[in-house]
């Protein structure tokens, strides 16, 4: 197992390079000089613009500034913000609960829903109820983000007037962070309406980002189903005589769940793409829209710690998955 | 960070928590987060918005609504005969903010004054540079070429400061109503400075504005409260809420559904459902912008007004405004300032549309073709430089001209286009800084912005002396005319074409009462009231 493990962690250290690489390109990559870009139709004369260069050390070859870079990064140091003039990391840690607490809503909202349709799917194979729930699990599945937030926006909170238009709690909530995770600070606070608040603000942004991973975890659950569904030894279970719902749930279910579980752990790096227009639209103040701001602000430095930040964070998770797949499948780790 | 809850903030809550009836709470979603809270430091108008025009002042104001100058923080100025000397009078009594972080000791003098200044250019100062924040550019002290006129600021006495000039400047005045020349408290950073906290300046402001910073959560909420000392009185509404809200169309909603009061830049196409509504009103005005395209007057045949003149009116410009912006509108440009604007003269037109003329004129000069210049970028003042181009193109080739593209990356595209040489004509344009004319006038045309920004390479002679003559007048009246005079040579000339003013929205709900739209594309809430 500890060779296994060994393994794996070995794999990462060519893809963490690979990405710095991509962080440090892509922003230099973008069109257009970052000076010019900052000053606008002012311009910038032509000894200030020096002046700023050597400031901001783009006058250094590229290979040095990489160097530089990546010799900050590995001391834990991700630069400072452009515009804000705050370290990267501290905005990361300060906004990063928001997505967190998003991502897990939107993660239980996709399985409330997506296991239990999967399995129906997989039971009935080839009813009217397979067919429309693959049939939306596809549409689910292409539905752009920010066409079906704005669509609920305008239909629930605008026509309807059910749920709150953006943000994370109501504005006459206002009390000392201590998680960051709104629901529970709100609790820990003992402000029950303040909770009542967070939790209606987290039903669109939560849908809006679960319904990918929705689509996915239903189809991936029919078709694990199905498969364990046609082994022998559901076939024994049946006729032995037990009841169809023991089989299903007990025999059946538990095996199908191991995928399924790979594929919600994989379901990470979706989520952290999708968080990226959710809280554009919801104002939901994460790492998500901290990305986009800086992006349009032409703040490079948070762009591309931002990005470095969120691929370690995949990548653990995807650590993660990988070591429970073998936890789970102790054939795995022979091979 | 922002994790200590202040005791105005505390008392905030309280009092919200307690019942909504006893304070006055205005909400604002606005449309991006702020950098900081240090206007000296900050370029954007979202940044301005949540810092100057919130907390602090400064020694000269615009009036609300206007690009006029008012006292401020100076009750009342002198400038010498020369125009060289500038006293400033500072009102008595003026109190800057207190809040848990900060007590004042004394009131507002001629220390801050000069404090807030010299921090921007004086490289001793330790406000100036990495000791305070990490890569400080200072980007609008130097944008304004504050660094060329200012000789130095002095302290006469607590109550008198004094700015000496390298040379006459009379738009010096409108620069100082500008966002980084608000006043700081020199009381705050030394203490700060004491404590070695200096960064704590740009998050936690204080000022002698009629707002004061409350608290602020990171990219989701800011919260204010009326400044109790305001020295021009305290203001209606007791709480200022800034909810951030970066999408349009979420931002509207939110005015519909009464999650906020006030929210600016709509889409256009929600213009129709706001207009719609009957719990909102939609503000509109002529934003401080204009969007033009410079002809190279020193190439022939542009180097002939009456060819350039041709060519504006082979533009169906009507047209072209309404596929550009379509349902946002825009006003179309009659001169190179926009109507908000002091000494905009009323009676000089651009050329009318006629196609018929504009043939006859170009045939005989025998332009046959000419490069048109377009970018990607969205601006203000023009949302699609290459549309634009496409349509001028078929206006164009309609009377006997052909119109080749020239396409380059935004930066690029400027890097090349304000080359001397560059052939043809040029899609451009300018926002306002300071609501000064000279801002326009000669940013971009003066003789000596050619290779800079004066992208038709134009020096008159005549609108050349007008200019600098208005620069070095400080009678404003004196100044107007000249500015007329110099709209007239412009429009008889016609060194570009002139597109349109954008349109500048907001949405307010019709219980909020005082909130003005704003040439200078600020957003402000001193004097802004709300019906419960």
């Amino acid at each position: 197992m500890l060779r296994y493990l060994l393994n794996k962690i070995a794999l990462l250290i060519p893809t963490l390079v690979g990405i710095t690489i991509c962080a440090f390109a892509f922003v230099r990559l973008l069109p257009g000089d970052p000076i010019l870009a900052m000053a606008g139709e002012h311009g910038v004369a032509p000894a200030r613009y020096e002046e700023l260069k050597q400031q901001f050390g783009y006058n250094l070859p590229i290979w040095e500034q990489y160097a530089r870079y990546v010799g900050e990064v590995a001391t834990g140091d991700f630069g400072v913000s452009i515009s804000s003039k705050r370290p990267v990391l501290e905005e990361f840690k300060t906004l990063f609960p928001a997505t967190l607490e998003l991502s897990f809503f939107a993660m239980i909202f996709a399985m409330v829903i997506g296991i239990p349709a999967g399995i129906f799917a997989a039971v009935k194979r080839g009813s009217w109820f397979d067919q429309s729930l693959m049939g939306t699990a596809l549409v689910g599945y292409s539905m752009p983000i920010f066409w079906w937030g704005l669509l609920l926006i305008i239909f629930f909170s605008g026509y309807l007037g059910w749920t709150p238009v953006s943000g994370r709690i109501g504005l006459q909530f206002f009390f000392k962070p201590i998680t960051g995770f709104m629901t529970i600070d709100s609790l820990l606070h003992g402000k029950w309406d303040a909770f009542r608040s967070a939790l209606s603000h987290l039903v669109l942004p939560a849908i809006v980002l679960g319904t990918i991973p929705l689509a996915v975890i239903a189809r991936q659950t029919r078709s694990a189903m199905l498969e364990v569904l046609g082994e022998d030894y559901v076939r024994t279970a049946r006729a032995k005589g037990l009841s169809g719902a023991r089989v299903i749930g007990v025999h059946a279910l538990r095996n199908a769940l191991i995928p399924v579980v790979t594929t919600i752990g994989l379901q990470v790096g979706t989520l952290l793409a999708g968080a990226i227009l959710t809280e554009t639209i919801f104002a939901w103040p994460g790492i998500g829209k901290w990305m986009v701001d800086s992006i349009f602000k032409r703040d490079y430095v948070v762009v591309q710690s931002g990005l470095l930040l969120i691929a370690l964070i995949v990548m653990a998770v995807n650590l993660i998955v990988d070591v429970l797949y073998a936890v789970i499948n102790p054939r795995i780790r022979a091979a | 960070m922002k994790k200590t809850m202040t005791f105005a903030a505390a008392l905030l809550a309280a009092s919200v928590l307690s019942g909504m009836a006893s304070a006055k709470t205005l909400v604002y979603c606005s449309e991006a987060s702020p950098a900081n809270f240090d206007p000296g430091t900050t370029t954007g108008g979202n940044d301005f918005d949540a810092s100057s025009r919130t907390v602090y002042s400064r020694l000269v104001e615009f009036k609300h609504g206007g690009t006029e100058i008012e006292p401020g923080l100076a009750d009342k100025w002198e400038i010498s005969d020369d125009g060289l000397v500038y006293t400033f009078h500072l009102h008595p009594g003026v109190k800057f903010q207190t809040t848990d972080y900060f007590k004042p000791t004394r009131d507002l003098n001629a220390d801050d004054v000069v404090f807030s200044f010299d921090r921007q250019f004086n490289k001793q100062n330790p406000w100036n540079g990495d000791k305070y924040l990490p890569n400080l550019t200072w980007d609008y002290y130097t944008g304004m070429d504050m660094p060329k006129y200012v000789a130095k600021w002095e302290k006469v006495d607590d109550l008198t400061v004094k700015l000496t000039l390298t040379e006459p400047n009379a738009p010096m005045l409108a620069n100082l109503g500008m966002d980084f020349a608000s006043i700081v408290s020199k009381e705050y950073a030394d203490q700060l400075e004491k404590d070695g906290k200096m960064a704590d300046f740009s998050t936690k402001p204080i000022g002698t504005g009629p707002f004061q910073f409350v608290d602020y959560q990171l990219d989701a909420v800011i919260r204010y409260a009326a400044n109790p000392d305001y020295f021009k009185g305290k203001e209606k509404i007791d709480d200022l809420v800034f909810a951030i809200t970066p999408d349009a169309t979420a931002r509207i909603q939110k005015v519909l559904a009464g999650e906020c009061d006030v929210a600016p830049y709509p889409n256009p196409a929600d213009i129709a459902t706001i207009k719609a509504n009957k719990d909102v009103t939609l503000m509109d005005q002529a934003g401080l912008n204009i969007g033009y395209m410079s002809y190279n007057t020193t190439i022939p045949p542009l180097d002939k007004p009456e060819v350039r003149h041709a060519l504006n009116q082979a533009i169906d410009r009507e047209a072209l405004i309404k596929s550009l912006f379509q349902d946002a509108g825009a006003t179309p440009a009659e001169n190179l300032i926009p109507p908000t604007m002091w000494s905009w003269d009323k009676d000089v037109k651009t050329d009318a549309y006629n196609p018929d003329e504009a043939k006859k004129v170009l045939e005989a000069a025998g332009l046959k073709e000419i490069q048109l210049w377009a970018s990607d970028r969205v601006r203000p003042y023009n949302p699609n430089f290459q549309r634009a181009a496409e349509l001028i193109q078929a206006d164009w080739a309609k009377v006997g001209v052909k119109a080749t593209i020239v396409n380059y990356e935004w930066t690029k595209y400027r890097e090349e286009g304000k080359k001397k040489d560059r052939p043809g004509a040029f899609q451009i344009g300018w926002t306002g800084d300071n609501g000064d004319p000279d801002n326009f006038f000669a940013t971009l045309f003066a003789c000596s912005a050619i290779g800079v920004s004066n992208y038709s390479s134009w020096c008159d002679k005549d609108f050349e002396d007008l200019i600098q003559k208005a620069k070095k007048t400080s009678d404003q009246a004196e100044r107007t005319k000249l500015y007329e005079q110099a709209q007239v040579i412009f429009a008889k000339q016609a060194p570009a074409f002139l597109l349109a003013h954008s349109q500048v929205y907001a949405v307010v709900r019709n219980n909020v009462s005082g909130f003005k739209m704003d040439p200078l594309g600020i957003h402000r809430f001193d004097g802004v009231d709300k019906a419960e």
